[in-house]
């Protein structure tokens, strides 16, 4: 039986996949995330078994997840968008190898992240390395030591806080960017993030370190009493 | 364990990963160093509001795009 249709009953009513139309970003049948955790190795097997509604589930799931993921690499939205639909295309064309000795998402991220990487290196080549050390400590001494007042981040709407974390974000250096964006917005491991970076774990604890400093700093800005100016 | 020896342990603090004899130097500089305090203190929040951002919804163009290029491919497939 499909699990789709065990999962939701609607769709034993649905066309074929061939027909559908994309769900409606107002009215998505999307399963409480806590659900998605639960589940989410039935639909993959269900998917494994060629079920597409349990595939699609999958993607309906995550798409606005590897989306961001994807755009907070790139940061170019024809690159993130390209980027999300190869990764989701990739992850059907090979999911028979899938081992599931991980999580679905974190293998997804992997790929995604994967695809990113090579279009951001496309755009900027020579730009960024992954693989060159560190040197010096000089970047790890704090600057910009302002009082935020308690709870900053509640002194914005969310759309506004939204647009503050895209513009520090994109102004951090792709290599500390991309192991952020792993780490503390994905919240993949030390290890996973190493293992879909293909570096070490201490070149990934570096970077991280970097990256929340730079961040802490230009949050700086519009987190001091007083505000951005 | 002074000031910069704080800086290069703070995510491991913060991530929880630390030794308990590190973490305990580590909280006893805290204790009179205001600057180490601020810094920690920040730079927690700021992985904190990061990790809370929920992801914005698909744009509907995109969505479009990757459900129709997704049932191409699975069209393909089944032919």
């Amino acid at each position: 039986m499909l699990y789709a249709t065990l999962l939701v009953p609607e769709a034993r009513m649905r066309p074929p996949i061939g027909l559908l139309k994309p769900l409606s970003a107002t009215n998505p049948h999307r399963l409480p995330s806590t659900v998605a955790r639960d589940d989410e190795h039935l639909l993959v097997a269900a998917a494994k078994r060629g079920d597409t509604h349990a595939f699609e589930e999958l993607v309906n799931r995550y798409e606005a997840k590897i989306f961001r993921l994807t755009m907070n690499i790139t940061r170019n939205r024809e690159d993130a968008e390209d980027a999300m639909q190869d990764a989701f295309l990739k992850s059907y064309a090979h999911l028979k190898e899938f081992q599931e000795d991980s999580r679905f998402y974190t293998w997804l991220v992997r790929i995604a992240a994967n695809e990113a990487l090579m279009r951001l290196r496309k755009r900027r080549p020579n730009q960024f390395s992954l693989d060159e050390p560190i040197e010096g400590e000089e970047d790890l001494v704090p600057r910009e030591l302002e009082d935020w007042g308690p709870s900053p981040e509640q002194r914005f709407a969310q759309t506004e806080m939204h647009e503050i974390l895209s513009q520090v974000i994109d102004k951090l250096e792709p290599d500390f960017r991309v192991v952020f964006v792993l780490r503390d917005v994905e919240e993949l491991s030390t290890e996973e993030t190493a293992k879909a970076l293909g570096i070490s774990i201490p070149a990934v604890k570096s970077r991280l370190l970097r990256a929340r400093l730079k961040l802490r700093e230009k949050l700086n800005r519009y987190f001091r009493q007083g505000g951005a100016n | 364990m002074n000031c910069k020896g704080v800086i290069r342990e703070i995510s491991d603090y913060i991530d929880g990963e630390l030794e308990l004899p590190v973490r305990q130097e580590l909280e006893r500089h805290l204790e009179h160093c205001v600057d180490c305090k601020i810094v920690v203190d920040q730079t927690r929040l700021t992985v904190d509001v990061f990790c809370d951002s929920k992801p914005v919804e698909l744009p509907a163009d995109v969505k479009f795009r990757l459900h129709d290029a997704l049932h191409r491919r699975l069209q393909e497939k089944s032919n």
